[in-house]
C-alpha cells in the first residue's frame, strides 16, 4: 500500500510529507536527491512500523525557510520535528545527506530517539579517502555513480523528465550545495562527538559505493558506542533502493531489538 | 569612446588532443601539460603587447583574473598591474576583475588596489566579478553563497577604501576587526569600479543604483544581447531617475582586423575557433554549479540548453555571424562597432586583439590595425 501525501508543519515550516503503516513511529531522513517515491524499501518499513518520510525543509515543494544555512539548521529543525511529534521514542533512518542530519541531531540529543539507521551518511571525513565529487560528475555520471547494479540507472535515464521535475532537481540542487559544498561532505567537529550518540545505532554501507567509500563504515562504527557496521555486496550508495530486502530486515532487526 | 586594450593571457602551446582528453580547460586539465619554459615566453610575449597598446593610444590597458586554467594565465592580476606600472606612463591600468567571493578576507583586495594605486599615481581602475563558475570549484567557495559574498565583500573594500579606520566590519561571511588599510588609494575617493557581467538582471539592477553608478561592460556575447543588456542597464537607471552616461556602459569583444575580409576570417579562425571551444569551454555543471545563478535564471538556461540538444564547435562563421566576434576589413569593424555603439550609446570599447591561439605577430599587426585603422574613427 502507498503511503498517503500529507503537508505536515513544524514551528513555521510547512513540508510535504510522506505516510504509512502503523506500529513503532520511524522517521526516515532522505538523500540529497530529494523525497523520493514511496519505495519498497518504505513498503516493508511501513509492514511493521508508522513510517513517516518528510521532504527536508529547502528540497521539492516544502518551504524553504531562509534560516536553513547549513547542516546543524537542518538537524535543528528536525529536533523540533521530533519535539512536536509528541511521540516519546523514535526510530530515525537517514540516507547519506539525511544521515548526516541524523548524526548531527544525534549528537545534539537522543532523547527521542529509539534508534538509529545510517545509510551511506555523509558528514564525517576519512583524510586520504577522497569523496566522489558529485558536483563536477555530470548528470548521467551523477545518476550512474550511485548505483552498482547499472540496470537502475538505465531505466532512471531513459525515463522522460518534465520541467516540473527539472526544476524540483535543480531547485533540490542549490539546498543540496548550500549545505554539502564547503567543506565538501562533512563537518569537522562531527566526528569527535560521536560517543554522543547513545542509542542503537547500526551503519549500513553500500560496498561499492562511489560517492563515500566503504571504509568510512569503519570510521563511523569506531566513534559510535553501541554501533553495528554491516557492508552490503554488490551494492552502491544506496542500499535502500539497490537492496531493499535486505536493508529493510537489517533495520527492522535494529527496531525491534531497540 | 574610451578605447582598452584588454588581455587574458592564454596559454597557446596547449596541446589540443591532450586538452580533450579531459572534461574542462579548467579545474581538471593536468598543469603537466604546462611547459614553464614555453609559459615564461608567453608571459614576455603578452606584457609587451599591453605596453605596445599604450604607445598605439589605447587609453586604458586591462587585464584579469582567473584560475587553474589554460584560458587565462593570471590567478594574481595585480602582480601582472605592477609590472605595467613600471613600464608605462600614461595609459590607465584596469584590473577587471578580481573575484570578491573566493577571497577569505577582502581587506587584502583593498590593500593590493590601493598599493597600486599609490605606485601608479591613480592610473588604477578596479573592476569586481564573481568569478566564472569552474572557479567555484577551484577554490571550493560554496557557490550558493556567491551573490552575498560578492555583495559583502564589495562594501567592505569600499569601506576600506573610504571610511577613517580603523572600524570594525561586521557580516555574514565576512567579519574583520580592525579595518584600517595602509595605504589608502591615491584617486579620491578610490579608483573607478568597473561591472563586467554575462548580463545577468540583479546585477545590472545593483550597478546602475544611483549610489554606484558603476560603468557596467557586457562581456564575450552576442550583438543582440550586448545591445539588449546594456539598454536594460539603461532602462533600469531611468527607473532610478536618471540617464545613464556613456562612460557607464560598454561591451568587450574579441576583435581582428586585416586589410580584406577575407584576409582577416583566414587569419582570425584558428585563434576564434581555439578560444570558444578550447580554451573556454566548460560543461554545464562546472560553469554553472548550484547558486552561481539565481534560481530562475538557471531554469531558463536548463530549458534553453534542453531545446537546443547537444553543443557543437563554434565555426568563426556562426561567431561572426552573431556578432560575438568582430571580424574584417577596417571598414566592415568600423561599421560593426559604430553600429553597436549608435544602437547602445556605449562610451567604452574593450577589444580582446589576442585571442586563443593567435600569434604575437598576428596579434601585432591587429594592434596596429585597428589603433590606426578603427580606433581614430571612433572617437569622439
Amino acid at each position: 500500500m502507498p503511503g498517503t501525501e500529507t503537508k505536515h508543519k513544524v514551528r513555521d515550516v510547512n513540508v510535504r510529507m510522506l505516510r504509512g503503516g502503523s506500529g513503532r513511529p520511524v522517521l526516515f531522513l532522505h538523500g540529497a536527491n530529494g523525497l523520493p517515491q514511496w519505495l519498497p524499501f518504505f513498503e516493508q518499513i511501513a509492514a511493521k512500523c508508522d513510517l513517516r518520510v518528510p521532504e527536508h525543509p529547502g528540497y521539492g515543494t516544502s518551504d524553504n525557510p531562509a534560516w536553513l544555512r547549513d547542516i546543524g539548521d537542518l538537524a535543528m529543525y528536525y529536533l523540533d520535528f521530533l519535539d512536536a511529534l509528541g511521540e516519546p521514542k523514535v526510530h530515525l533512518i537517514g540516507q547519506s545527506l539525511g544521515g548526516w542530519a541524523a548524526a548531527e541531531m544525534a549528537v545534539r540529543n537522543c532523547s527521542h530517539i529509539a534508534s538509529l539507521t545510517l545509510l551511506d551518511p555523509a558528514g564525517i571525513r576519512v583524510k586520504g579517502l577522497l569523496s566522489g565529487d558529485n558536483f563536477i560528475w555530470d548528470a548521467e555520471e551523477s545518476v550512474r555513480n550511485l548505483y552498482y547494479d547499472q540496470k537502475i540507472p538505465d531505466q532512471l535515464l531513459s525515463a522522460p523528465v518534465t520541467d516540473e521535475q527539472a526544476d524540483i532537481a535543480l531547485g533540490n540542487r542549490f539546498t543540496t550545495a548550500k549545505l554539502g559544498w564547503q567543506p565538501r561532505w562533512y563537518n569537522p567537529s562531527l566526528e569527535r562527538w560521536l560517543h554522543r550518540i547513545t542509542v542503537p545505532t547500526q551503519v549500513i554501507w553500500g560496498e561499492n559505493d562511489k560517492l563515500f567509500p566503504k571504509e568510512y563504515a569503519a570510521r563511523w562504527g569506531a566513534g559510535i558506542p553501541n554501533c553495528k557496521v554491516e557492508i552490503i555486496p554488490q551494492c552502491g550508495h544506496v542500499p535502500a533502493v539497490e537492496k531493499p530486502e535486505v536493508t529493510a530486515k537489517i533495520v527492522l532487526d535494529l527496531i525491534g531489538r531497540s | 569612446m574610451q578605447f582598452t586594450f584588454f588581455h587574458l593571457m592564454p596559454y597557446r602551446p596547449l596541446d589540443m588532443v591532450e586538452r580533450h582528453k579531459h572534461r574542462s580547460g579548467w579545474v581538471v586539465l593536468p598543469n603537466s601539460l604546462y611547459d614553464p619554459k614555453k609559459g615564461a615566453d608567453e608571459y614576455q610575449s603578452y606584457i609587451e603587447q599591453l605596453v605596445y597598446a599604450e604607445k598605439l593610444g589605447f587609453d586604458v590597458i586591462a587585464v584579469n583574473e582567473h584560475h587553474q586554467t589554460a584560458y587565462g594565465l593570471m590567478p594574481a592580476p595585480n602582480l601582472i598591474a605592477a609590472n605595467l606600472i613600471a613600464r608605462t606612463t600614461r595609459a590607465k591600468i584596469a584590473i577587471i576583475g578580481r573575484a570578491l567571493p573566493l577571497v577569505n578576507n577582502p581587506v587584502n583586495l583593498a590593500e593590493e588596489f590601493a598599493m597600486l594605486d599609490n605606485l601608479s599615481r591613480g592610473r588604477i581602475v578596479t573592476g569586481f566579478v564573481r568569478g566564472i563558475g569552474n572557479e567555484y570549484h577551484s577554490t571550493g567557495i560554496n557557490p550558493f553563497f556567491s551573490h552575498e559574498r560578492y555583495q559583502e565583500a564589495h562594501d567592505l573594500i569600499v569601506q576600506a577604501w573610504t571610511k577613517p579606520g580603523p572600524f570594525s566590519f561586521e557580516g555574514e561571511h565576512f567579519n574583520v576587526r580592525y579595518v584600517n588599510p595602509w595605504p589608502r588609494p591615491y584617486q579620491t575617493p578610490h579608483p573607478e569600479i568597473w561591472i563586467p557581467s554575462m548580463g545577468s538582471s540583479e546585477t545590472v539592477k545593483w550597478a546602475a543604483a544611483p549610489e554606484r553608478k558603476y560603468p557596467f561592460l557586457v562581456t564575450f556575447s552576442a550583438r543582440d544581447l550586448i545591445a539588449r543588456y546594456l539598454n536594460v542597464y539603461r532602462d533600469q537607471a531611468r527607473a532610478y531617475g536618471y540617464e545613464a552616461s556613456p562612460s557607464q556602459v560598454g561591451f568587450a569583444s574579441p576583435v581582428y582586423v586585416a586589410d580584406t575580409d577575407e584576409r582577416a576570417k583566414k587569419e582570425a579562425a584558428q585563434g576564434m575557433e581555439t578560444l570558444f571551444n578550447d580554451f573556454l569551454a566548460t560543461p554545464f555543471q562546472m560553469l554553472l554549479p548550484p547558486g552561481y545563478s539565481a534560481l530562475q535564471s538557471m531554469k531558463n538556461t536548463m530549458r534553453m540548453r534542453k531545446a537546443l540538444g547537444a553543443t557543437k564547435r563554434h565555426t568563426i562563421d556562426e561567431l561572426m555571424a552573431s556578432g560575438t566576434v568582430v571580424v574584417g576589413s577596417p571598414k566592415t569593424v568600423r561599421d560593426h562597432l559604430a553600429r553597436l555603439r549608435d544602437d547602445t550609446r556605449a562610451g567604452k570599447l574593450i577589444t580582446m586583439l589576442q585571442f586563443g591561439t593567435l600569434s604575437d605577430e598576428l596579434t601585432k599587426r591587429n594592434m596596429e590595425m585597428f589603433a590606426s585603422e578603427v580606433m581614430p574613427h571612433l572617437r569622439d
